[in-house]
């Protein structure tokens, strides 16, 4: 198998319930190393839930779940997954700085200071470095949150609506960061609300409805004689539609 | 594991909140009881005081490190990091000991203060008394914490599920501390030493290869 068609993430047949609810059903999926896949899907679609198996905070409960070939997770796969989601997992009463070099330290850099200080920057987080977690904006969090995701440079980047309650300049930030890691050959999943943000950065999409896929397209650059985002936007918000539409009576 | 240890500890030594919370919790119970008992009665009962207002007092500390790691979903952060999670049973389980070390300095001397409970003449007897109750309070309400932080009775069902099982800790503590302060060395408390001991290397163990599951949703 090329490094290009090594798959990172494989699920078949994948079940997670709440007590009696369940939330994903039969879920089957492959995302090959260097994919960026994008998941839509209206509130309780089992999104969250979704990523939450890839990041192994969960187990499923039937099914099984490949990460990087391995169907056991321990921590040398925790140390190849970085997570951004609403919430940034990191101390309001530490620095800035403070939760970059706990991090940092914790996936054993070896230099977590400098490591800490290099990604404040790349964020544009340098002038608040030292102030405390909970005075920073929501934007900042944000950023911050994602300097802690990338910061031990992981191979599978998992983004939970990652764009929420960011304002213009943090998003692009976001977007930017994501451009690069897609470049450097990571894998991106994301979970989104936001279909043109979500569109822009994937070469393929999903839509997530009732714990099932229920649509799946892929997004081929213009070039190719496919129409490019503006084609795939149009089928995207097309099948999102029709899946989501309520039932008539 | 230190990376940890060393976040914990300076996030209190920072909020102060959890010494703090507990000096004054231990000092109101503590009056109380200098309210409850005669002076003679009091110093025969010092022992027990001791270990049940720092336990009462100890169980909010405890659950409030773990409260702490809700906020912001950085539980999730510290999960999904590369570090055993064995491993950061022991660091959380440090820390609390640390904090219940300082809390229970603060204890005796108040004890001495109120119930007029002398100093002890084998102060080192005392340590090490103290020192292996400590640690199996901190491995048994460490683990349990973890446990229930999830749930939404929290705070009614840590001493539910912590109290029972820590009785032989606290007939062991209570009896090896008494003979300590009342002058006999260390190996008169030999028996209930053991227990210690054992109660200690079983919940430490217990935590450190059970909290993998435990913290899986």
């Amino acid at each position: 198998m090329t490094v290009a068609q090594e798959v990172v993430v494989e699920a078949d047949g994948l079940g997670k319930s709440f007590g009696r609810t369940p939330v994903l059903r039969d879920v089957s999926l492959r995302v090959a190393r260097g994919e960026a896949l994008t998941i839509f899907g209206p509130n309780g679609a089992g999104k969250s839930t979704m990523l939450r198996l890839c990041a192994t905070l969960t187990r499923p409960t039937v099914g099984r779940l490949r990460l990087f070939g391995n169907e056991a997770v321990g921590p040398e796969v925790r140390r190849r997954i970085g997570v951004v989601s609403h919430q940034s997992f990191c101390y309001p009463d530490l620095t800035a700085r403070e939760n970059l070099t706990f991090f940092a330290r914790a996936y054993g850099a070896a230099a977590p200071e400098q490591a800490a200080i290099s990604w404040l920057d790349r964020v544009g987080l340098a002038d608040v470095e030292n102030r405390p977690l909970r005075v920073l904006s929501r934007g900042m969090e944000q950023r911050l949150a994602l300097a802690r995701a990338l910061l031990p440079t992981p191979d599978l980047v998992l983004l939970d609506e990652p764009w929420s309650g960011l304002d213009a300049t943090a998003a692009d930030v976001l977007t930017g960061l994501l451009a690069t890691a897609k470049r450097e050959g990571r894998t991106v999943i994301t979970v989104t609300h936001d279909l043109d943000r979500g569109l822009a950065i994937a070469d393929r999409t999903c839509i997530l409805h009732r714990g099932r896929i229920v649509w799946e397209g892929a997004v081929q650059p213009a070039s190719e004689g496919q129409g490019g985002v503006g084609a795939a936007r149009a089928a995207l918000d097309a099948a999102y539609r029709r899946v989501t539409a309520p039932v008539a009576a | 594991m230190w990376t940890i240890l060393r976040k914990d500890l300076l996030l209190e030594f920072r909020t102060r909140e959890a010494l703090s919370a507990l000096v004054v919790l231990m000092l109101l119970v503590l009056l109380t009881f200098t309210f409850a008992f005669d002076p003679s009665g009091a110093r025969e009962a010092a022992p027990a005081v001791l270990w049940v207002t720092f336990i009462f007092a100890g169980l909010l500390s405890v659950q409030r490190t773990f409260l702490l790691e809700r906020e912001n979903g950085s539980w999730y952060g510290l999960l999904l990091t590369p570090i055993d999670r064995g491993a950061i049973f022991i660091a959380k389980m440090l820390g609390n000991l640390i904090v219940l070390a300082l809390a229970q300095c603060v204890l005796l001397l108040l004890l001495m203060l109120f119930l007029g409970v002398p100093f002890p003449a084998a102060p080192g007897s005392l340590l090490i008394v103290n020192v292996l109750g400590l640690i199996g309070f901190s491995a048994l309400a460490t683990l349990f914490a973890a446990l229930s932080v999830r749930l939404r009775a929290r705070e009614m069902l840590l001493p539910l599920l912590v109290l029972p099982l820590l009785v032989p800790l606290v007939i062991c503590a209570v009896e090896a501390t008494r003979i300590v302060l009342a002058g006999g060395d260390l190996a008169s408390t030999g028996p209930w030493l053991r227990v210690l001991v054992s109660f200690d290397v079983i919940f430490t163990v217990a935590g450190w290869m059970l909290f993998e599951q435990l913290v899986q949703e």
